[in-house]
């Protein structure tokens, strides 16, 4: 089980949070144009790294924040975690 | 005779308390402080059960977690439990254990016939034989595989024993207490750190309790004894036995399962059997010690054949001798410690030595304790066949290549002695990069990927001094580190005899002309042919020949036969050990049951269970409930001798013509607040919500980005800033991630707040064309009427005295509202509409008639919003704004979505007007066609209408919109059924909608 560390919270366990996916994708601006090509990518394309993999959490089970964790995909290490407006992409 | 083979003094056991157990049957006894294995050798018995691919006599081999043989099938105040290892259970009075995998019995087992048939099981015997015929195997093959397979039986029945669950943080998680942990905990302990010291037997100490060592003046034992009391009384140190430490998972968290009441006749009250403990550690020493490896040679898996160490562990720690004419055959220093502690005890061991001239202090000691000693000789084959009678034993030359001439030997049992391979599991599951170290021919870990230091024979150290050196230094460093205290132990004066180099021979060749089974894995009786047969075969990675063969698949997981095989391995293949690597090791060390796993979390405690203000009054009113999600609904009221299809149709009739009320507490609320309220509502729904006017509610629908469904529901606005959601009972916690997932990450820049509120109301839903009528006087002070409270109307009232939100709004579609109150006061309001109802002859219903309501209604519920439909498919098109953007509408244009012939909800009548159509059965244009039949749709919710009184369904249907008035067939296989129907609108009552405006 992972420990990961809430920004707002401190170390918690991975069972009080949920995976949330790639947190590098950008969802389109509301009411632009954009091509097929681009949606299909924004809606169902992610990438399957092994390595380093920027990623959302919800910390579900406490302060319900949606937070950023950049983990090892392969070895599990977590590098940094960060709040959900803090730019590190 | 009553414990033969027990010494009249010594050993670890509390001899005045004299217990009796049952093994097959017979009664025995044994002392408080033996396992099971230790008072069955006490009384002779050896034949502990049959092995399980050839059904061969199995005996004892180990002594503990290592033991590949004694697995028994325990009996237990009522209860049974399979794969229990006899040499792990501890005795108790009452005790029974029966042999597993032999019929009729261990004596007599038919099964053993497969011995002599062994020709036709090799390696991959199973992936060979039972591939073809096909047809065999349902009725043929399986069968007999499942009669033979597996050790023991599993109980059918509810256990009824408590198992527990506990998260625990410490500094310091310390696993083994033999002398590595035990000086590592002590040093840490006394350096301030938060210290768990965990040992999987009952006794501490590992093996200070079996070696003559001296430390600080004191036996071993003597010392291990201070420390552990001493360990006990400090605060920051848990101290558990019973407990073993299976598996390392990431982010130094590692799972031990203790086993507390599992040596007691009957658990005690108020205890669970067994705790599973969480830890995170920030470090963890891993002192798991090593393990004893066999030599292998012919029928070494004759009873009697057992490990060195584990007799001399019944010696000294259980005052029992495994046998009174030992042969000891070794290839190091330890069968002489064995040999002595015979010797000592009167009885005069042999030792075959493979080894030419080796010189050390044991040596001599047991060369002038007068034991007779033969060097370069070696076991060729164990004779006997339930136990060993006499051994094959032949001098070897120096290259090991070469036997001397047969001579047979009288002795009862084999003492081996192949030297020590230690416990790595623990750090090879953390994720360390083991080594392959030379000296000991065994891996030991390497670098280190988590917070874990291994210390002690299990880091391949072998002697006393430099273990506990080595171990109080690390211990100190790594508790400094984390406490800063600079409180340090000196090192005591330690005693131990030094032994010389082991001779790195593992494998007896065989004799010319003979065809002696040699095994390697014991539980999974895979020989040194079959490994060969694998190889030949072409299978090359380890890990592929482990799975061929089932070597080391067994539940010892192959302790004691993993590194034999890849020194067979690599003997074939030419290549040395590290190369060809070992399997990986997985958690759990050793078996854990399922109850531990589970814990609490089983039966009515597998889930929360939500109910409703209002639950006592339904139980009350004789409702039968269902699972909706976690909450606890009623289903139906339950009047005289109804069953649910009379009860309900009864309730909604009664909705139609009066008025009935239903409990939609359970109903997702979520409070949504903040100048942009209304921006959020507009682009998370569909349609259009800048203009909802304050006490006005608007249905709306929210799609994920691919353009499917998510929920469903009505919002009002309850004054300008403030909006109340409903969402669905089964997705009222996704629509909350949602939202918050949407407000944090993708717009920050709205200021809008949102609350989960579904515990804070208690809802009624008060329903029928009476309902106005009823509210009258539910709220004389309000004006409920058509102009004051129109459809999709809210206003707050009050509910004599408490205060209440009052909402228009219809799932049944009738006239109807929803009242809500805070929740503490929702049984004084269901109470008060019951109360009231009366003169309209109002009556509760379940949600079955809710259910029946809305599908007559052409309401869609969960069963259309199923993850899988776009609004088109649920005839909801007309919510889609065009004027403005919205989540998941560009994902609407695909091309599948926007196709002339796109799946549509339909209504569905069967043409008699009376076979009930089941849920979940398939729309085919003929029902007489070829399978694959072409399914163009399916039953999504089926009722029977009270309006029309026959049964009505609703479907999606390919081309839906073009189908109204064709006649098709729904088919269900299942149930056997094929009913002609006709397809007709969905909305089947009230088509305009009138009733809800009225």
């Amino acid at each position: 089980m992972l420990h990961i560390k809430c920004p707002h919270c401190g170390m918690r366990s991975q069972n009080e949070f949920s995976y949330g996916g790639d947190a590098t994708v950008k969802r389109p601006e509301l009411g632009k144009e954009i091509s097929d090509h681009d949606w299909d990518n924004f809606v169902y394309n992610r990438k399957s790294l092994r390595g380093k993999h920027l990623e959302l959490w919800q910390h579900l089970s406490g302060c319900r924040q949606w937070i950023k964790v950049e983990r090892d995909t392969a070895t599990h290490e977590i590098f940094r975690t960060s709040k959900a407006n803090e730019d590190n992409s | 005779m009553d414990q033969n083979f027990r010494l009249s003094d010594g050993g670890l056991i509390n001899r005045d308390k004299k217990l009796s157990f049952k093994f097959n049957s017979k009664t025995y006894y044994g002392f408080e402080g033996d396992t099971l294995a230790s008072a069955l050798i006490a009384n002779g018995v050896h034949l502990i059960g049959r092995s399980f691919k050839y059904h061969r006599p199995r005996g004892f081999f180990g002594a503990g977690v290592d033991e590949p043989y004694a697995i028994v099938q325990l009996y237990r105040n009522g209860e049974t439990e399979p794969n229990i290892k006899a040499t792990e259970q501890e005795l108790f009075e009452g005790l029974e254990a029966t042999s597993v995998n032999c019929w009729p019995s261990v004596n007599f087992d038919i099964g053993a016939i497969n011995n002599f048939l062994k020709i036709f099981l090799p390696a991959g015997f199973y992936y060979k034989t039972f591939m073809w015929p096909k047809s065999f195997w349902y009725k043929v093959y399986e069968p007999f595989i499942r009669k033979a397979a597996g050790l023991g039986v599993a109980s059918i029945k509810h256990d009824k024993e408590r198992y527990e669950h506990k998260y625990e943080y410490c500094d310091l998680l310390i696993a083994g207490s033999g002398p590595s942990g035990l000086a590592s905990a002590y040093a840490a302990a006394k350096n301030g750190a938060r210290v768990i010291l965990a040992e999987d037997k009952a006794r501490f100490g590992g093996t200070l309790l079996t070696s003559e060592v001296n430390i600080g003046n004191k036996s071993g034992k003597e010392w291990a004894e201070g420390i552990i009391a001493e360990l006990k009384e400090m605060p920051n140190v848990t101290v558990r036995n019973r407990s073993q430490v299976f598996g390392y998972y990431d982010h130094n968290m590692l799972v031990m399962s203790e086993r507390i009441s599992d040596h007691l006749s009957k658990t005690k009250k108020f205890h669970p059997k067994q705790r599973l403990w969480y830890i995170r550690a920030k470090e963890v020493l891993i002192s798991s010690g090593s393990i004893e490896r066999p030599i292998v040679f012919g029928n070494n898996d004759t009873p009697g054949v057992m490990l060195s160490s584990a007799a001399k562990e019944y010696l000294k720690v259980y005052g029992v001798l495994v046998g009174r004419n030992p042969l000891i055959f070794t290839n190091n220093d330890s069968g002489y410690e064995t040999a002595i502690e015979f010797k000592k005890n009167g009885v005069d061991p042999t030792i075959l030595d493979t080894r030419k001239d080796p010189q050390s202090e044991i040596i001599n000691e047991a060369k002038n304790l007068g034991i007779n000693i033969k060097f370069s000789y070696v076991v060729v084959a164990a004779q006997g066949y339930k136990k060993v009678k006499s051994a094959d034993i032949a001098k070897i030359s120096d290259d090991k290549e070469q036997l001397g001439s047969v001579e047979n030997i009288k002795c009862d049992c084999i003492c081996v002695s192949g030297f020590w391979t230690p416990t790595i599991h623990l750090a090879s599951q953390s994720g360390n990069k083991t080594k392959f170290n030379e000296e000991i021919d065994a891996f030991v870990p390497g670098i280190s990927k988590q917070n874990e230091t291994t210390l002690g024979a299990a880091n391949g150290s072998y002697t006393l001094e430099g273990t506990l050196k080595n171990s109080f230094e690390t211990a100190y460093e790594l508790s400094k580190k984390i406490t800063n205290n600079t409180n340090k132990i000196s090192l005591p004066n330690v005693v131990e005899k030094k032994s010389t180099t082991h001779d790195k021979f593992w494998c007896v060749p065989l004799p010319k002309g003979k065809n002696y089974k040699r095994f390697l894995d014991f539980q999974n009786d895979v020989a040194v042919s079959d490994i060969e047969i694998a190889l030949k075969e072409g299978y090359r990675s380890i890990e592929h020949v482990k799975r061929y063969t089932t070597l080391g698949m067994a539940t010892d997981q192959g302790k004691t036969s993993n590194l034999n095989g890849l020194q067979l391995v690599s003997n074939i293949e030419n290549k040395v050990v590290p190369n060809v690597g070992h399997t990986t090791f997985r958690p759990p060390y050793t078996p854990v049951s399922i109850g531990a796993i589970v814990g609490r979390e089983i039966g009515k405690h597998s889930k929360p269970t939500r109910k409703s203000p209002m639950h006592k009054w339904h139980e009350q009113n004789n409702a039968i409930f269902v699972d909706a999600g976690v909450w606890l609904r009623p289903r139906y009221y339950k009047q005289g001798n109804e069953n649910l299809f009379e009860a309900s149709k009864r309730e909604a009739k009664n909705v139609r013509t009066n008025v009935g009320v239903c409990d939609v507490t359970t109903l997702g609320k979520i409070d949504i607040k903040g100048p942009d309220a209304a921006e959020l509502l507009n682009r998370v729904y569909t349609n259009a919500w800048l203009k909802l006017p304050v006490g006005k509610a608007r249905y709306g629908v929210m799609l994920r980005e691919d353009g499917i469904v998510m929920d469903d529901g009505t919002t009002t606005r309850i004054s300008e800033n403030h909006y109340h959601m409903t969402t669905t009972t089964a997705q009222a916690a996704n629509v909350l991630s949602h939202l918050e997932y949407y407000l944090q990450l993708v717009w920050p820049d709205l200021n809008v707040n949102v609350v989960s509120t579904t515990e804070q109301w208690a809802g009624a839903a008060v329903a029928g064309p009476k309902s106005r009528d009823l509210l009258k006087k539910l709220f004389p002070k309000s004006d409920v009427s058509n102009e004051g409270l129109p459809f999709m109307g809210f206003i707050e009232g009050d509910l004599f005295g408490v205060k209440a939100r009052i909402f228009r709004i219809s799932f049944s579609g009738e006239l109807a509202y929803e009242v809500n109150v805070e929740s503490d006061n929702g049984n004084f309001m269901w109470e008060k509409i019951i109360e009231i109802g009366q003169e309209f002859k109002i009556q509760p219903y379940g949600t079955e008639a809710l259910s029946t309501l809305r599908i007559e209604m052409g309401h869609v519920a969960g069963s259309e919003l199923d993850g899988r439909t776009i609004p088109y498919d649920n005839s909801l098109e007309g919510l889609l704004s065009k004027k403005k953007d919205f989540i998941g509408k560009r994902s609407l244009t695909r091309k599948a979505f926007i196709a002339e012939d796109r799946q549509k909800i339909v209504g569905v009548v069967p043409l008699d007007k009376k076979t009930s159509i089941p849920e979940g059965s398939h729309l085919v244009k003929d029902s007489n066609a070829p399978l694959p039949n072409p399914k163009l749709g399916y039953i999504s919710a089926s009722c029977w209408s009270v309006e029309h009184d026959n049964p009505f369904s609703l479907a999606i249907l390919k081309n839906g919109k073009n189908m109204i008035g064709e006649k098709l067939f729904v088919m269900s296989p299942l149930k056997n059924k094929v009913i002609p129907v006709e397809i007709v609108s969905s909305h089947y009552v009230d088509p305009k909608g009138e009733r809800v405006r009225s």
